[in-house]
């Protein structure tokens, strides 16, 4: 008696964790898929119910050279911010994990310092510091600040992959003759490239997410995505805007998720490669 | 540091009259040599004043208790570690500023290390290729040190499609297939099972033979230190406890160290009595022994007796000892007795089998000769 009261009383608390779950999910997700949905309605209104399926939106959207030149500053500026965030993310992990160095802890400490700080006051403060020595905002500044941004993900990343790359592989390197650049190169880069991949991606959808600390480093005049969907929102909350969020989901989403898969089948390949060519 | 530029200049004394000598000293000089070496990690000594001469083409083994301080000097030959005193020479030339990649050593790892992103050739290759060997000539002498470790038509194969065996073979080829000066061998036994360790110690060795490289062994397995070796340093703590040949360490160890550390030797604290013909032991026996010179009576002495050096049962032998068993071990061709002969003392003692094993609380008479037994010193210094 007791063990069936024990079994149903398990069944009925996976019932109600079950139900929690699913909840959270549509919590989750139900504004994304409402924003997706209602960018292919017919109304002028965005809202329930939709009146009839329409790309007249994104029709709009397409001609529209404010949103145009926003989405290219925001790629441009993701792609930048990737590739010397991971360049920088990369070489920091790789000290922090194989060199002592007097102030290591320090250092380890500043790198991911602008990840902890809230980004309105990061965003604040860096700009009052360019106020501070009489600079005015441009474009590198923005650029800068996405990278001081990204930073801390991509060393994070980085570092916890350095860990689990032993240290006798690059002494083995050395052994055979190798430089320690030589070494690095050949050994040590190839087997972070899990990391350096996945830093580069998490360091573009970064930047080209970013709001609240754009909005405090934009020139005068420039636009990104996000900053320019805001200023829009300022206006109407126009249809146009559920489209144009939809093609931002795409990206920060859609990239991330195309690259791990590239990098997946390309290990794969390899893999399967092997065996292959030994029968030939 | 201008002083050291100056000894490389002079690295060692050139005997009058021997212009153009140099050739002539590289062709004599050891494989390596280390000048009192100190290894200090900070505070702690690593190792200190070890000096040790290599000779060309030989086999040494550095055997020691872990945390003695083998590894460390094994590292130090790469440059892996620096050391903070004395000097290491390779074939008569002073390495101790020059960079790992520019020393011309094959390192063999105890976790075989082999690039797990590369397939063998290119694992193999890899020491060829950083010494601008031309395409053809590399995937030759690829192809023969694969045969060298029977492994041939490996060459596509990634490193994980390998057992622990022959990954470490592969390294074995990676290490050696640039011909390289000397062979360092980190505990390269210890990862692989009981089977594949004794397959690869013969093989190891013969490949050694066969290129006729100079190899310094790591470990701190006596076993593999008597099979494989020309000779041993046994070390403890830092320092050298003694060199010579595998008979010489096992048979006439130098210190109590050495003899309770290879092959757990018996060890019989005593005085000695007819001007060092006879030792009085502590547990109340006389024994006989043979003393390479004359003692003053009643002086303390350490009897070493090797398991092996017993028999039991019946027999002709001078010193003759009796206890009861406390376990026997039957291991086919011989057994390992303890034997309890009183005072708190009992012996270990391997001998073949004598009509048939002793059991458990037995009397056993055990048997052994003077020239069988080494004696020690207060100090545990072997009294030669």
């Amino acid at each position: 008696m007791r063990g069936t009261r024990r079994k149903q009383e398990g069944r009925w608390a996976w019932r109600l964790t079950g139900f929690v779950t699913v909840c959270v999910y549509i919590f989750m997700f139900a504004p994304i898929v409402a924003t997706v949905i209602l960018s292919f309605n017919a109304s002028m209104f965005g809202g329930f119910p939709m009146t009839g399926f329409s790309l007249q939106w994104y029709g709009k959207l397409m001609a529209n050279e404010a949103v145009l030149a926003a989405f290219r500053t925001s790629l441009w500026i993701a792609l930048v911010t990737a590739i010397v965030t991971t360049a920088i993310g990369v070489t920091t992990a790789f000290a922090l994990v194989r060199f002592d160095f007097r102030g290591k802890q320090a250092l380890s400490t500043l790198v991911i310092l602008p990840a902890l700080v809230p980004e309105t006051i990061l965003g604040v403060g860096l700009l009052v510091l360019i106020k501070a020595v009489d600079q005015p905002r441009t474009m590198l500044l923005l650029v800068l600040g996405h990278i001081l941004l990204a930073v801390p993900y991509v060393v994070l990343i980085a570092q916890a992959r350095m860990i689990g790359i032993r240290r006798v592989y690059e002494e083995a390197a050395l052994s055979l003759g190798a430089s320690r650049f030589s070494s690095f190169r050949e050994i040590t880069l190839p087997l972070l490239i899990p990391a350096v991949v996945g830093g580069a991606l998490l360091a573009f959808t970064i930047s080209f997410d970013n709001t609240s600390a754009s909005l405090f480093w934009r020139p005068a005049g420039v636009e990104t995505m996000p900053t320019q969907i805001l200023s829009m929102l300022k206006i109407s909350i126009s249809p146009e805007i559920n489209a144009l969020g939809t093609v931002m989901i795409l990206v920060t989403v859609g990239i991330p998720l195309i690259g791990g898969l590239i990098l997946q089948s390309l290990t794969k390949l390899r893999r399967r490669g092997e065996p292959k060519e030994e029968t030939q | 540091m201008p002083e050291s530029q100056g000894t490389k200049l002079h690295p060692r004394p050139v005997p009058a009259g021997a212009a153009g000598a140099s050739a002539a000293a590289e062709a004599n000089s050891p494989a390596v040599e280390f000048r009192d070496i100190d290894i200090a990690y900070g505070k702690f000594v690593a190792v200190r004043d070890f000096s040790l001469s290599i000779r060309k083409g030989s086999f040494v083994t550095l055997l020691g208790p872990s945390g003695c301080g083998k590894t460390t000097i094994l590292r130090s030959i790469a440059g892996l570690v620096d050391i903070s005193g004395g000097q290491i020479m390779i074939d008569g030339r002073r390495v101790d500023d020059v960079p790992i990649y520019k020393r011309n050593i094959g390192l063999v790892f105890q976790s075989y290390a082999l690039f797990p992103h590369k397939n063998v050739f290119d694992n193999v290759a890899f020491g060829l290729k950083y010494r601008n060997v031309p395409k053809p000539e590399i995937a030759r002498k690829v192809g023969k040190a694969l045969e060298m470790v029977r492994l041939p038509g490996s060459e596509k194969k990634l490193p994980s499609q390998l057992s622990g065996g022959q990954q470490q073979r592969i390294a074995l080829a990676r290490a050696i297939v640039f011909e390289p000066q000397v062979l360092l061998l980190d505990e390269p036994l210890s990862a692989l099972d009981a089977n594949m360790r004794e397959e690869m110690r013969v093989e190891i060795k013969k490949i050694q033979k066969e290129t006729g490289i100079t190899a310094i062994f790591v470990t701190h397995d006596q076993e593999e230190a008597l099979s494989m070796s020309d000779r041993i340093v046994v070390m403890n703590a830092g320092a050298v406890e003694q060199i010579g040949t595998p008979e010489e360490v096992y048979e006439t160890p130098a210190t109590a160290f050495v003899a309770d550390f290879l092959g757990k030797a018996n060890m019989l604290a005593g005085t000695v009595s007819r001007s060092g013909q006879a030792v009085v032991l502590a547990t109340g026996q006389t024994i006989n022994v043979a003393c390479p010179r004359p003692l003053g009576d009643g002086s303390k002495v350490t009897v070493v007796v090797r398991p092996q050096k017993f028999s039991v049962g019946a027999g002709t032998s001078v010193n003759r000892l009796t206890g009861r068993v406390v376990s026997a071990s039957y291991l086919g061709g011989s057994a390992i007795y303890e034997i309890d002969i009183g005072g708190k003392t009992s012996l270990r003692a391997n001998a073949p089998i004598n009509g048939r094993v002793l059991r458990e609380g037995e009397t056993a008479d055990l048997g052994f000769d003077p020239e069988g037994c080494v004696l020690l010193d207060e100090d545990g210094q072997r009294i030669s």
